[in-house]
């Protein structure tokens, strides 16, 4: 028999009792359905012990490697701490170590973590503003010794949390931060896969993120990038893009401008919304795995796209940022 | 337990094969993909997954009464027997492309027809 411990209290799993089964006897509000280990509603996140491996079928890689598993299968061997997976309190606090305008309107912050953080670069977190305004960003570099963590920050006219960063946050502050959240992130399986990785606006920080880990853990498969934007004005990271597009053979980068554009700088991009751009590329894609980051209706759109060009729905993360989060 | 249906067709690694191309079928089918709007296409994924574990007789909790709620919303929107015919056809041909046997198919097929009356809510 073991014990599990939810929200600081410890429960008994009887014989046999599924983790699901002892919370719900105890009367716990938990999400759940099919109780048949398929509708996946159930699922949970073991804080200290890797859950069991029957409790994790069907599930990704990546949650799987967050240690999430489907609390109506899992039986317990032995004793495990767990939460809800879309419980996010500000555990951590970070501290502002540069802010640099990346564009016209978005804003590199740079900021340093505690020992406890740990994060894939890709995935976000929740900050919270002096005023109690609570934003999601995605983090846009992979881990390092340095303890840094970089996030791209747009500039809205009317952002709140923007303008609260971009005017009143100093260097050396501290900003109440959530744990690293979400499973859009690179993992080393399978690393002949083609990756496509498509964006608007800031939807390239978490994919510009992606992109170096895959870069650093020497992913063998082709890399494609396509960032979008409506004007050229709004692209960002070029150089830096270019650079790694110079020293990497199997990296390769499209910019694509959706609105008018004239081609006054010699500057080379792609005319059309990006993930038309995007598809226009390729007549199937068995066995590519893909990242869509940004706009909603872009995601959704290439999701379906690309699943009907033959990606397997396990292969496809999504980020979507709905307005009052970008 | 060892020769049943669900069994035979392959378990899980079966209906994670079939989900794939079943789900691409159904989203190309002009006539019904509108009953598969959604905003979160992973979770659609899943609820396709339980059709098809409950479809090859594998482990699953659902009762006719579950059946008819869970498709009156789609009742509402004038679901038939013109849009099950055409989701049990996906079925069916998503099998013949698996390289399923005869037999098991029409096992298959039969459990799908078994739920017409509670799927249309008649
Ligand atoms: C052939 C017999 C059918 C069976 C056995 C069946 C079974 C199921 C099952 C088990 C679920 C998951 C319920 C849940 O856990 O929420 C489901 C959901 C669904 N089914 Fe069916 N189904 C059948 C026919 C159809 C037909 C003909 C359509 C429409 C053309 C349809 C459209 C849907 C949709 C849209 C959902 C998701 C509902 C939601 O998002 O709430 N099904 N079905
Ligand atoms: S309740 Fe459906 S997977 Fe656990």
């Amino acid at each position: 028999m073991a014990t599990l411990n939810y929200k600081q209290q410890d429960y008994i799993c009887q014989k046999n009792e599924t983790v699901l089964d002892t919370l719900l006897r105890e009367n716990l509000n938990i999400a759940h359905g099919c109780r048949q280990g398929v509708c996946q509603s159930c699922i949970m996140r073991s804080v200290d012990t890797n859950p069991p491996v029957a409790a994790q079928q069907g599930l990704r890689e990546n949650q799987k490697q967050q240690k999430h598993f489907l609390s109506c299968l899992c039986l317990l061997e032995q004793d495990m701490q767990l939460e809800q997976i879309t419980e996010s309190e500000f555990a951590h606090n970070l501290k502002v170590l540069s802010k640099q305008m990346l564009n016209h309107d978005t804003l590199l912050l740079r900021l340093l973590h505690d020992e406890a953080f740990t994060f894939k670069s890709g995935q976000f977190i929740n900050l919270k503003s002096a005023d109690n305004t609570v934003r999601s960003y995605s983090i846009s570099n992979p881990p390092n010794k340095q303890l840094h963590i970089e996030l791209q920050i747009r500039l809205l006219a009317n952002g709140r949390f923007g303008s609260w960063v971009h005017n009143e946050v100093e260097i050396g502050d501290n900003i109440p931060a959530s744990s690293a959240l979400g499973s859009c992130f690179y993992n080393t399986e399978r690393q002949e896969q083609g990756l496509l990785l498509v964006g608007t606006g800031s939807g390239l920080a978490p994919l510009y993120g992606i992109l170096q880990d895959a870069l650093q853990q020497e992913h063998k498969g082709a890399i494609h990038l396509f960032h979008g934007s409506r004007q050229a004005k709004d692209l960002y990271l070029k150089e830096q893009i270019q650079q790694l597009v110079s020293e990497h053979e199997n990296f390769s980068y499209t910019a694509c401008i959706s609105g008018e554009y004239r081609n006054e700088h010699e500057e080379h991009y792609s005319q059309g919304r990006v993930h038309e751009v995007a598809l226009s590329n390729y007549s199937y894609l068995n066995n590519w795995r893909v990242y869509l980051c940004g706009h909603p209706e872009m995601v959704k759109q290439m999701q379906t796209q690309v699943f009907l060009k033959g990606v397997d729905m396990n292969d496809i993360y999504v980020d979507a940022f709905h307005l009052s989060s970008l | 337990m060892s020769d049943s249906l669900y069994e035979k067709l392959g378990g899980e690694a079966a209906v994670n094969a079939a989900v794939n191309i079943f789900y691409r079928k159904v989203l190309q089918d002009e006539t019904i993909n509108h009953f598969f709007e959604t905003t979160d296409m992973q979770k659609q994924m899943a609820k396709q997954k339980s059709f098809l574990t409950m479809a090859f007789g594998g482990p699953n909790s659902y009762t006719g009464e579950d059946m008819r709620k869970g498709h009156a919303h789609l009742v509402e929107k004038g679901l038939n027997d013109n849009h099950f015919n055409a989701v049990a056809e996906h079925l069916q041909s998503t099998l013949e492309e698996l390289g399923v046997a005869a037999e098991l198919v029409a096992e298959v097929m039969a459990i799908a027809e078994s739920t017409r009356n509670d799927v249309l809510g008649k």
